[in-house]
């Protein structure tokens, strides 16, 4: 863009292959689309490891595979062994669901590098209740053989109101489970977590005790265990950098090959996003005008235009702008600065004051129905 | 985190070390994450194969560079690199 202050568009690191919106489980914070049901045409192998080998040439170094639950994918192990041959650092991010000690035997020999597990909760009931799903002592018994067969084991567990109060025995069941990495993921509400936002929202104070434990753990296992831990949006007074600036870091791939610049995207009404099938890689990432539409500081309205912080957050989250204030070119509400961040401060009262909403699971059923009426 | 110089060091099997092409640099891998290194900061950690201490690594560095000193530096990065779990 000549005349342009935006900066030079820099290359993809990061792919996230979401290989199938195909779940087991019915998580009600799941991060897919609430209409997947509707993409149902998946990508085939050959498909896919053209888009590995396109992002990869670009650059891209971590490939992130995910879903739904991408144990689904019967291809999985000549995906993870074309990736690894091509030089990524391959992540399998699954619910542990459907996998076996010979599968996990099986990718480690095809050259996957790390296998994430997700728990639900550090308690039988309330992790089979929210997964909608028997999987709690699977999951455990999968973590184990994950460190058993020489993976660094990173344990993920989304956190929001039904869990919060749990968050020592979260740690603790990390430890039991000698867990290298540990996510401790706020829930950010986007897709079925929107929807489900008055049942998962926890309270400030609820925050607060729970970032207080995690911290007081962080220090206690440094060296042992790394903490990471997503700050949850509703409470905070700054945006997030999301996806690191938009177009400049991420690209994910959705289950039928349209190309998002987060894995959120598909939400934006009016952003038309490419498809692989149409296009290769570098001619998505960098002529597509969804891509565009969002990189660098020319399209930001005030105040994130004159604001200094504007090269720390680029303007937040554009779906939390969409969700919160129904126009995807605001400033992220969450800043104090926006002009819409009373949105952030109702929405807090709107859950609070409909505790006992009851949770919309994730299923092929409720995406058909939730489809139809949107 | 203090290094025990006779240690022999190695690089950690939870990481890669790896060059990349499109960043012309070396580039640590780790679950969902990624450090990139400066020319000196790969040279040393590549030298961690497990058959070598600091004093050893020292040595073979001041010999490559033709330089003397280096073992204040040398011994930062690696125990930035210890406490970082890249090295073991």
């Amino acid at each position: 863009m000549a005349g342009s202050d935006n900066p030079p568009i820099s290359k993809p690191r990061w792919l996230l292959a979401e290989l199938t919106y195909s779940c087991p489980l019915q998580c009600p914070y799941c991060a897919n689309p609430v209409d997947f049901a509707k993409h149902k045409d998946e990508l085939s192998t050959d498909d896919w490891k053209r888009v590995f080998t396109e992002a990869r040439a670009m650059g891209a170094v971590q490939l992130g595979l995910s879903g739904g639950e991408p144990l689904i994918r019967q291809d999985l192990s000549e995906l993870v062994r074309h990736a690894r041959g091509l030089g990524y650092y391959t992540n399998l991010i699954t619910s542990g669901y459907g996998m076996t000690e010979a599968k996990i035997a099986q990718l480690k020999e095809a050259g996957l590098d790390h296998i994430q597990v997700s728990i639900q909760s550090p308690e039988k009931t309330l992790n089979d209740h929210l997964a909608g799903t028997e999987s709690f002592e699977h999951k455990k018994e999968v973590a184990r053989l994950v460190k058993k067969h020489g993976y660094p084991m990173v344990l993920c567990v989304v956190i929001h109101r039904q869990n919060i109060h749990q968050m020592r025995d979260i740690l603790e069941m990390a430890i039991e489970l000698e867990a290298d990495y540990l996510e401790l993921a706020n829930t950010q509400y986007y897709g079925w977590a929107h929807i489900n936002r008055n049942a998962l929202l926890p309270t400030k104070d609820q925050f607060v005790t729970a970032e207080t434990i995690a911290q007081e753990y962080k220090e206690k296992l440094q060296g042992k265990m790394k903490i990471y831990y997503v700050v949850p949006d509703y409470y905070e007074d700054r945006p997030k950098a999301c996806m690191n600036g938009w177009g400049t870091t991420f690209l994910t791939i959705a289950p039928d090959g349209t190309a998002l610049p987060c894995h959120s995207a598909r939400e934006l009404p009016g952003l038309s996003c490419p498809n692989v099938r149409d296009s290769n890689i570098a001619d998505i990432w960098e002529r597509s005008e969804a891509f565009n539409r969002f990189r660098g500081f020319e399209w930001m309205p005030e105040p994130c235009r004159s604001c200094p912080e504007k090269t720390k957050d680029f303007g937040g989250c554009r779906c939390q702008a969409y969700l919160l204030t129904g126009d995807m070119n605001n400033a992220d509400p969450v800043c104090a600065l926006s002009p819409h961040h009373d949105e952030v401060a109702h929405a807090v009262t709107a859950s609070l004051e409909s505790a006992d909403q009851p949770l919309i699971f994730r299923n092929v059923k409720r995406s058909k129905e939730l489809s139809e009426t949107s | 985190m203090i290094l025990d110089p006779s240690q022999k060091l190695s690089f950690s099997p939870l990481h890669r070390l790896q060059w990349e092409e499109a960043q012309q640099k070396h580039v640590i891998l780790y679950p969902e994450g990624m450090v990139e290194l400066n020319a000196t900061a790969a040279e040393i950690l590549g030298l961690c194969d497990g058959t070598r201490n600091l004093t050893e690594i020292v040595g073979e560095l001041e010999q490559k560079f033709e330089a003397t000193g280096l073992t204040d530096d040398i011994r930062e990065m690696l125990e930035a690199a210890l406490a970082n779990g890249w090295i073991r």
